[in-house]
Formats: C-alpha cells, sequence, structure tokens
C-alpha cells in the first residue's frame, strides 16, 4: 500500500458514478437491514422483558428466563470452539505448509463443501450417527473415569442427546470458517521470514512455531470469532440433539441441559401466543447483542495486528 | 491476498451476522387474512332447507390447534369429494393462537385442545352473530400411548397404575426394578436399570392431556397439575425432545426409556397397558373413544355446548384414559346463510362416520361414539343464521 500517494483523479465518467451510486446503496442498505431487525427486535421484545409475567408461561422473571440460555448457548459455542480451534489451525497448517499442492488443493475444496451442508442434516447425522457412536463407546468411559471432573458426572443420557453431543456437531459445522481463514493467513505469510527462519537452523516445526503462527495469530484469532458467531446462532442442529432443561448445567453427559437460545425459540415459536412470542423475540434480542460483540471483538482483533508478526 | 482475507471477513462477518438475525428457523406461517365476512344480512327469515353439500360453494376459513392439522388434511379430502365446490382452509397456528383468530373474527372456526375459556365465550358473543356465542364439539380424540424401551421383557406389555406413571414422571420411581412397577406386573423380570422418563421439549397439548392425565388419576403423586410446558412449570428432570418423532425417537434410542406419544406414532414400541378401575387397559381406538362417553358436559352456557371436562377415571376398565379430545369451536349463529350452510355441511361430515374414519386414516385418531355423534348432530343441526 505503499502506492498511494497517486494525487486522485479528478475526471469521472458515468460509470463511476454509477459504480459509486450501487456500492454506496448497497452499504446503506446492510445497515438499513440491519437496523430494521434491531429496531423489530426491540419493539416485539420489549413487552416480553418488562411484560407481566403473570401471563406467560412459568412465571419466571426475564432475567431468570434468559439466563439459562445464555449459558446454554455461550456453553455449547464454546464447547465447539474448543474442538474446532485447534483442529482448524492443524489442518489449515498442514494445507498451506506440509501437504503436496494437489493434496491440498482437494482437501481445501472438501473443508469447503462441509460449509455447504445445510444444518438441519448435521443435527440429523449428530442425532443418528454420533449420539448412538458416542453413547455407546465414550461417553460411558469418560463418565467411569473422570466422574470427579464435574463435567463428566452425573447419569449418562441413554440416547447421547447430550452437550457433549451438541458441541461436537457445532465443532463440526464451524470447523470450515475457521480453517478458511485460518488457511489464507497462514499462506500470507511473507516468504522471507520463513526463509529466514529456515536459514538460521530451524526444522519446519520451529520455522512455523517462528514465523507462521506469530503472524497469523490475529487472523487465527479472528477466525475462530467468526466461528464462534456461527454456533452461537446455530439453531436446527442443537434443536435436534439437545435434550434441554431449565436451569444451569455443567455436566456435558447427561440428559439435564441448558437449552441455546436459537434451538429454545425454534421449539417454543409454534405454538407460543401472546406474551410469550415477545418474550422468546427478547431472548433474540439477547442473542443478537451476544453475536454483535463476538463480530465486534473479531474485528477488533482483525483490525489491530492482521499486518505482519507483532512482537 | 490481504484484500483477499478481509473480503472473506467481511463476507463471514455479514454471514454470521445474518444467521444469528435469523437464528427462529421457523417460518413463522402467516395467519391468513382475515375473511371479508359478507355484512349483507338478506337472509330468508323463514328457516330454510339445509342445502345439499354438493351444491354448496365458498370458502370455510379455520385455525387453531396443530393437533389436528394432519387429521384436517383427511377431512379436507373427503369433504372435497362430498362438496366440490368447497374450500375449506386450515391454518394450524396452535391452540391459543385459532382461539384468538377465531375470537377476532378472522375464521369462520377455529380447532382447539382446549374448550373456550369463561370469559373467551363471553368474547364470543360479539363474535358471533346474535347473542348466544360458540359453542364446543369434541370432534378429534387422539389417543396418547405410553411406549417404552425394554426389550428384556420380550413381548410382554407393562402393566403400570396411574401412580406409577406419575412417579416415574415425577422422578420419584427411578428403577425398573422399583417395588412399586414390581407389584403392578407379577412374574415379571424386571431389568435393573435406570428409568428414562423422556418428555416434549417443546409446548404441547400432548403434554397439557397426559400431565392432567396424572393429575386427575395420580393428585397425591403428580403435584403439578395440568402443564404445557414441561421445563417451566413442571418436575424438570428426564430428557426433553422436540415434536412427537423426537419422542419417540429419543425412547427408541435408549433402553430404560419411556415417554408419552399420539398413540399412531409410536411405531413398534410397546405402549403400556394404563391402569383403569382396577384393571388394566391396553390402548385401543375404541377403548380410546369411549373417553367422551365417560366425561361430563361441563354445560353452564347453552344446551347446544359440547365442552367436557375430560374424566380420567372412569368407572368401567373398557376406557382408555389418556387421550387429547380436541374441538371445533363454532358460532351458534351466524350473520349469513352461506356460512351457516358451510358450517353445517363440514361439521356434519366430520363427526359423521366417514369423516371419522377420514381422520383415523390420516391421523390415527379414535372414533367418536355413536351416542355422542347422536348429540354432537343435534348441536349442530341448532347452528342458524341469527334474527
Amino acid at each position: 500500500m505503499s502506492s498511494s500517494t497517486i494525487t486522485r483523479a479528478t475526471v469521472t465518467r458515468r460509470g463511476d458514478r454509477v459504480f459509486s451510486g450501487l456500492s454506496r446503496g448497497a452499504g446503506i442498505a446492510i445497515l438499513v437491514i440491519l437496523a430494521g431487525v434491531a429496531t423489530f427486535l426491540f419493539v416485539e421484545g420489549r413487552a416480553g422483558i418488562f411484560g407481566d409475567t403473570e401471563e406467560m408461561s412459568g412465571s419466571d422473571s426475564f432475567l431468570q428466563y434468559v439466563g439459562p440460555l445464555v449459558f446454554g448457548t455461550v456453553f455449547a459455542a464454546t464447547l465447539a470452539l474448543l474442538f474446532a480451534a485447534p483442529l482448524a489451525v492443524a489442518v489449515a497448517l498442514y494445507i498451506s505448509h506440509y501437504a503436496p499442492r494437489r493434496l491440498a488443493q482437494t482437501l481445501g475444496y472438501i473443508i469447503d463443501l462441509l460449509a455447504a451442508i445445510p444444518s438441519v442434516v448435521f443435527g440429523i447425522w449428530g442425532i443418528t450417527v454420533l449420539a448412538p457412536l458416542l453413547t455407546d463407546n465414550i461417553y460411558p468411559w469418560l463418565n467411569a473415569n473422570l466422574d470427579f471432573i464435574p463435567f463428566f458426572s452425573g447419569t449418562v443420557s441413554t440416547s447421547g442427546r447430550s452437550m457433549l453431543t451438541a458441541g461436537l456437531v457445532l465443532a463440526v459445522m464451524i470447523l470450515p470458517i475457521v480453517t478458511a481463514i485460518s488457511r489464507e493467513v497462514f499462506l500470507q505469510t511473507p516468504r522471507l521470514h520463513e526463509e529466514a527462519s529456515l536459514a538460521l537452523g530451524a526444522t519446519r516445526w520451529e520455522m512455523i512455531r517462528q514465523a507462521v503462527l506469530p503472524y497469523g495469530r490475529s487472523g487465527v484469532i479472528s477466525g475462530a470469532m467468526l466461528g464462534l458467531g456461527r454456533a452461537l446462532g446455530e439453531t436446527m442442529a442443537v434443536t435436534i440433539i439437545l435434550s434441554p432443561s431449565d436451569g444451569y448445567f455443567w455436566s456435558v453427559l447427561t440428559n439435564q441441559n441448558s437449552n441455546t437460545i436459537a434451538s429454545n425459540i425454534a421449539l417454543k415459536f409454534p405454538e407460543a401466543y401472546g406474551l410469550d412470542v415477545n418474550r422468546l423475540i427478547a431472548t433474540g434480542l439477547v442473542l443478537f447483542a451476544i453475536t454483535f460483540i463476538v463480530n465486534a471483538l473479531a474485528r477488533r482483533i482483525a483490525n489491530a495486528g492482521f499486518s505482519g508478526a507483532d512482537g | 491476498m490481504r484484500f483477499h482475507t478481509k473480503r472473506a471477513l467481511a463476507i463471514t462477518a455479514v454471514a454470521s451476522l445474518l444467521f444469528a438475525a435469523c437464528g427462529g428457523d421457523d417460518d413463522t406461517a402467516d395467519a391468513p387474512a382475515p375473511a371479508d365476512e359478507p355484512a349483507s344480512t338478506d337472509a330468508p327469515a323463514d328457516e330454510p332447507a339445509p342445502a345439499p353439500a354438493a351444491e354448496l360453494s365458498g370458502t370455510l376459513i379455520g385455525a387453531g390447534a396443530s393437533s389436528q392439522a394432519a387429521a384436517m388434511q383427511g377431512w379436507q379430502a373427503g369433504f372435497q369429494a362430498a362438496a366440490p365446490g368447497v374450500t375449506v382452509e386450515y391454518d394450524p397456528i396452535g391452540s391459543g393462537g385459532g382461539r384468538k383468530q377465531f375470537l377476532g373474527g378472522g375464521s369462520d372456526f377455529a380447532g382447539s385442545d382446549a374448550a373456550l375459556k369463561d370469559e373467551e365465550w363471553e368474547s364470543s358473543k360479539e363474535v358471533c352473530a346474535g347473542d348466544l356465542g360458540a359453542i364446543n364439539l369434541p370432534h378429534y380424540i387422539s389417543p396418547i400411548a405410553v411406549p417404552y424401551n425394554l426389550p428384556s421383557l420380550d413381548g410382554t406389555t407393562l402393566n403400570l397404575s396411574p401412580e406409577v406413571i406419575a412417579g416415574i414422571f415425577a422422578n420419584e420411581i427411578t428403577n425398573w426394578s422399583d417395588a412399586a412397577i414390581a407389584a403392578d406386573n407379577p412374574g415379571v423380570d424386571l431389568p435393573d436399570l435406570a428409568i428414562n422418563p423422556v418428555h416434549r421439549a417443546d409446548e404441547s397439548g400432548t403434554t397439557e392431556n397426559f400431565t392432567d392425565y396424572m393429575a386427575q388419576a395420580a393428585p397425591d403423586v403428580w403435584t403439578y397439575g395440568a402443564i404445557e410446558a414441561w421445563d417451566a412449570d413442571g418436575p424438570g428432570g428426564g430428557e426433553g425432545a422436540p415434536q412427537t418423532s423426537g419422542v419417540v425417537a429419543a425412547v427408541a434410542a435408549g433402553e430404560g426409556s419411556i415417554g408419552y406419544a399420539d398413540a399412531s406414532q409410536i411405531g413398534d414400541l410397546p405402549a403400556a397397558a394404563v391402569g383403569v378401575a382396577g384393571s388394566f387397559v391396553e390402548f385401543s381406538p375404541e377403548a380410546a373413544g369411549r373417553i367422551v362417553d365417560a366425561s361430563e358436559r361441563t354445560g353452564g352456557r347453552n344446551d347446544y355446548d359440547f365442552a367436557i371436562e375430560v374424566n380420567r377415571t372412569p368407572d368401567s376398565a373398557d376406557t382408555y384414559p389418556i387421550a387429547l379430545v380436541s374441538y371445533h369451536i363454532v358460532c351458534l349463529e351466524y350473520a349469513d346463510q352461506e356460512t351457516v350452510d358451510l358450517v353445517k355441511a363440514f361439521m356434519t361430515y366430520v363427526s359423521s362416520d366417514e369423516g371419522q374414519a377420514a381422520s383415523a386414516a390420516s391421523a390415527g385418531s379414535a372414533p367418536i361414539s355413536p351416542e355422542v355423534q347422536a348429540e354432537i348432530a343435534e348441536s349442530i343441526a341448532a347452528i342458524s343464521v341469527a334474527g
């Protein structure tokens, strides 16, 4: 970007005006849509937050109602990120620095393909394939040997519809985003950094540690945040897989789980009416806020130090 | 490259925002626009003879219980054959929404798992012509089975008394080898296995009827009353699963599970025989259909109203007590002859043997008994033009 000193051309043709108008319009449209959604959530949700709880099913206050849902949402998304991020970084490194070129390309396509599978398909796969597999083989072992850790205590769900299953399926779903972004930033590592590292006698792993990872760190983090954003809002897969209960539950193996906001809306909306609808919309507003914060965070990290190995 | 990444970031950021924004994946089917009721009241003053169904034409608009959605498809198809000129629309927006829409004048009839409440009946006098208000017709009986997953029983049907069922779902009986279960099933080798009670995670009329059964038949054990939302108002615990299909799948997936679901949807799972009047009744459509006969009308409104207080503790052991009774709510008086004819023709069809067979085929419902049919026919005959 060192060539930005060129004086700005004053000549404009019709094409310039049309294009700048179009792009400005698109930019404004996005803002209008976003503002429209936010306004809708706020206007419709207000009655759900401040309305008479006597008229809603369950007489909790809004905070009592939304608390477990926020917990469940963040818990499921965090679990997903915990599984997906290391795997995504490893896959991205393999594609960018280890795999032969042809294989790397194929692998990249396959990972991208994962992003194209509808979430309801992931949900059905999770409930019919993954859940029984884990219930038969992994969960009882975890429960028997690690139940001193609160996460693995309790009675193992017989159908496998637990928080851990949901987290794992979400992990598979966010893998493509995190991998794609990590791969892009790893590929951007300046050739000179890598060669300098190798010239100093570093092995390939040492070179990656010294040159590639520091350079790509902020990119990986922002990719992970975007994955987190996706996991927070995921609906169908969680609705199908998770066995929800009311309250806060740390254990990831039982059939007692805090539901997520999106999944709760999908479950309750079809039969809800009156103030219950407003309350569901209000939880949507909360999810909107959480996602917004996560994305803002990602944007900040991405902008902070993209261009080079900081530190 | 740098540009690429930034662009990718921007795109994914926007995309994830959008994902979040449309978090609720459900298509909120918009309620149909309120029917424009022709305000003209040029109906003849004398009692007109009911027109034969085949000569009728027009559109009948209903909305309400999603439990009736499958049955309604059967009725729509059957009625279409009898009255080719009539279109019956039904929007399964839920019982509460259906009653609300009916009371707001947005539909000709409502489908509802619960009869009109007293205050709703009062407000029905405003939307219906005349001052007689609306009536409830119990047209749809959907038996609820209690399926379980215990392969070791090998075909033996489990007997469960109301107290045991309530104990299981209130998380008080937690193992299949419990003495209370053994007492109901002498000679059956019950496994030492944890019980996994499965309930509906979404709000549902099935849950409401099942909990109403437990509240009536075992009030000492089930102290939560009749509830629609399990987690908000119930005992908690157990496994939650979305929709009937989710409950059935969850029961089928885990050995030791037990649930409650629309009897026509449980597939190959065995269903428990339920304790009634000192013995145990296995589910059958006929046994479930007798529930309306065994129940008292709530009464107090007018002679044609057929709202019932479903009696979950019948005196005779040939009645299966766990069933969802769903109503059609119609006005006793409409403003115009056309609507009266349409409503009468459709309701007559639905309560006929033919109509009940159609819903049995499409939704697995239980037939209403001939005695109840005769009583309903009287109510339908009373529907008329105001004035």
